[in-house]
């Protein structure tokens, strides 16, 4: 009897080892290792296993280099105000021990969706105290303060702060809440480019004039007629560019050119989508299909004829409607039915022309859902300013206050930037009205400098 | 302290340019196997280091900052703002963070008994002891030896003096300061210099 328990045994831990290790290895389908629903953040991916377990064996060095590869430079953009540097010292060895605050992991915990809270966070709210917790000797103003008040809408955040260290409260504590010209950046400097034409070619011609002879009224298409300005023919996005003019064939014509095509002018951009929750899955290889991006924990609401939409650029870009209300605000709203999205058209911001009219405001540009969650950004490049539209929507929005100096403080003051942004009533009625609370750092800022002085 | 220190770091000749330095005035080859003494280990350390921040002050910030040519601005958040540079402190610590990327063999750090950023306060019992030595000690550096986490570690304590008025002025006018009367020629803090001992 005792044998044949032993042999059960053996057999069935060699069945387990071998099922578990065929799905490690061989199998595509990975979902009976996913030990837990990954957090919102990452969802869309969490069956490209190999984007985050880079090596099958790997422990914690391993998961870290996954999280810098990717989100590394947004944070040095953040100037993060809590690099994994500041903790390699031992001095800070029993502080580690609560939190070991050198890797990414240790706040934000994987395949926990049940107890991971905003921003990925899978600790309790109150971690700042261990590091901070004298901070009301130094500050009365922040005596008293709940433990875990500190990351609170409008205060601090861990890691990006640009817009609410104390200095930068300081210097930007003036201004009226609506500036007198609320400026929209131009359009992005890929419409300066100019198209090298691609040198005369018989086959080439042929091949474009064949495939488009079904399509006479191409040139009436905004999109055409934009690209055809800046040079370009039909051939440069149908025809690989990689491809010199001579090897065009049937076979290499692109029916729908995407976001490879779209790159090569647009590289910021592409690089800025396939980054965001718009074409994180496209980036990892897999079907970006709407009903498959959207978790069922997530928090908003998407339309339901939405759901069979393949995302690429032209999903928001389509050939026929280019005006920036087309793929700024319709093509949004064709998905997003939330309520700060279906507010949208009622808000100050959507009818801002209409709302400056006889004011001494005014606005250089209309408003649509992307001046916000796709900004117009400037880079500097070889000493000049070279604006590309940000297509990562995640950049300025979580926590919201990235927003602030990237987006509303093009056209309001800082004071009403933090306060709009930490009303989250007034987020879901897409701004309509004024914050009701008032946070008061910039006021505490401007006394404890009153008093030193 | 008489003992030698036989740390990796001299067995294995890791941080090679102090370390070969340090062995030379010690008389390399007389003491061959034996190491080198901590302290003259740390007090070679700390010359690069002092140097380094000296001419820092001296060369860059003094030359080109407000008090000079005016094309730069040392300023805590040098990277939000444009021409702008690290204060020395910074410096600093910007080599005390990318020696740690190199390096555990050896680590270092400024701090004070009255720091501008708390977080540069001493937190272990040998800092504040080291601190307060080197505050009533002039010209006196501290060592002594601790437990942080599983590690022992050598620790050195070097007076971090205010050479120019610059340091001192700075310090007394920031808002963050607790010690406002701060003079040319004070000990305004110290560089603590960790070596891990092998257990
Ligand atoms: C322009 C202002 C300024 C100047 C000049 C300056 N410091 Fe500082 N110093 C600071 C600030 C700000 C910090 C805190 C930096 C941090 O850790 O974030 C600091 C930190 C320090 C610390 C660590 C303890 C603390 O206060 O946080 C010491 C020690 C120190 N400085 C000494 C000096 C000496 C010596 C000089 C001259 C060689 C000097 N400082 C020049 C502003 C200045």
């Amino acid at each position: 009897m005792k044998k044949l328990l032993w042999l059960a045994w053996g057999v069935c831990s060699v069945m387990v080892a071998g099922y578990l290790g065929y799905k490690m290895t061989l199998d595509e389908d990975k979902a009976a290792l996913l030990i837990g629903d990954a957090s919102h953040g990452h969802f869309q991916i969490e069956m490209a296993c190999e984007s985050c377990h880079t090596d099958p064996f790997g422990g914690k060095e391993v998961l870290q280099g996954a999280c810098v590869n990717c989100h590394q430079k947004e944070l040095d953009d953040a100037h993060d105000s809590h690099p994994k540097k500041t903790f390699n010292d031992p001095r800070n060895a029993d502080l580690l021990k609560i939190i070991d605050a050198r890797y990414c992991i240790s706040c934000h915990t994987e395949h926990q969706n049940e107890q991971t809270h905003d921003m990925g966070v899978t600790v309790a709210g109150d971690y700042c105290y261990y590091c901070h917790e004298n901070v009301g000797d130094e500050r009365p103003s922040h005596e008293g303060l709940a433990f875990d008040s500190c990351a609170s809408a409008g205060c601090h955040n861990y890691h990006d702060n640009k817009a609410l260290y104390e200095s930068f409260l300081v210097e930007k504590s003036g201004g009226q809440w609506l500036k007198e010209v609320s400026r929209i950046t131009k359009a992005n400097s890929a419409a300066e480019l100019v198209f090298e034409p691609v040198s005369p070619d018989e086959n080439r011609a042929t091949l474009i004039t064949e495939k488009t002879k079904d399509h006479p009224d191409i040139f009436t298409h905004a999109l055409a007629i934009t690209h055809n300005k800046a040079g370009m023919d039909c051939g440069s996005c149908h025809l690989p560019p990689a491809l010199g003019a001579s090897d065009v064939s049937q076979q290499s014509w692109i029916d729908q050119p995407g976001v490879t095509e779209c790159s090569v002018c647009h590289q910021k951009e592409s690089d800025g989508f396939l980054a965001s929750k718009h074409g994180v899955k496209l980036a990892q290889g897999l079907s970006a299909q709407v009903g498959t991006m959207v978790s069922e924990h997530s928090k908003l609401t998407f339309s339901d004829a939405s759901q069979d939409t393949l995302h690429g650029c032209s999903t928001c870009h389509s050939s026929d409607v280019f005006a920036p209300s087309a793929s700024g605000t319709d093509a949004c709203l064709s998905c997003h039915v939330d309520e700060h999205s279906t507010n949208f058209e009622h808000s100050p911001h959507a009818n801002i022309e209409e709302n400056l009219k006889g004011s001494v405001h005014s606005a250089s540009s209309e408003v649509t859902c992307a001046t916000c969650h796709l900004p117009r950004l400037k880079e500097k490049k070889k000493g000049s300013d070279v604006v590309y539209v940000e297509h990562n929507q995640n950049l300025t929005l979580r926590p919201n206050e990235k927003m602030i100096r990237t987006v509303c403080m093009e056209c309001h003051n800082l004071s009403f930037s933090i306060d709009a942004l930490a009303d989250e009533s007034l987020i879901k009625s897409n701004f309509t009205g004024k914050p009701k609370a008032h946070v008061p750092s910039i006021d505490w800022a401007l006394e404890r400098t009153k008093e030193k002085e | 302290m008489n003992k030698l220190l036989k740390t990796k770091s001299v067995k294995f000749g890791v941080a090679a340019v102090v370390a070969s330095s340090a062995l030379s005035l010690s008389g390399c080859g007389e003491t061959e196997a034996k190491g080198i003494a901590p302290e003259l280990y740390t007090d070679s350390l700390f010359a690069v280091m002092k140097a380094d921040r000296t001419n820092y002050t001296k060369y860059v910030v003094k030359r080109l900052g407000p008090n000079g040519a005016n094309v730069i601005k040392p300023d805590e958040h040098w990277q939000d703002i444009e021409n702008g540079t690290l204060l020395p402190a910074q410096m600093f610590r910007a080599g005390a963070e990318a020696v740690a990327e190199m390096t555990d063999q050896f680590t270092y750090s400024l701090q004070s008994k009255w720091p501008i950023n708390s977080q540069n306060a001493p937190k272990t019992p040998v800092e504040t002891e080291g601190l307060e030595y080197i505050a009533e000690n002039p010209g006196e550096n501290f060592y002594g030896e601790e437990t942080l986490g599983d590690t022992k570690y050598f620790t050195a304590v070097y007076p971090d003096v205010a050479v120019s008025s610059a340091c001192s002025s700075c310090h007394n006018d920031h808002k963050d300061s607790p010690k406002t009367d701060f003079k040319v020629g004070d000990v305004m803090g110290g560089v603590i210099i960790r070596v891990p001992l092998e257990s």
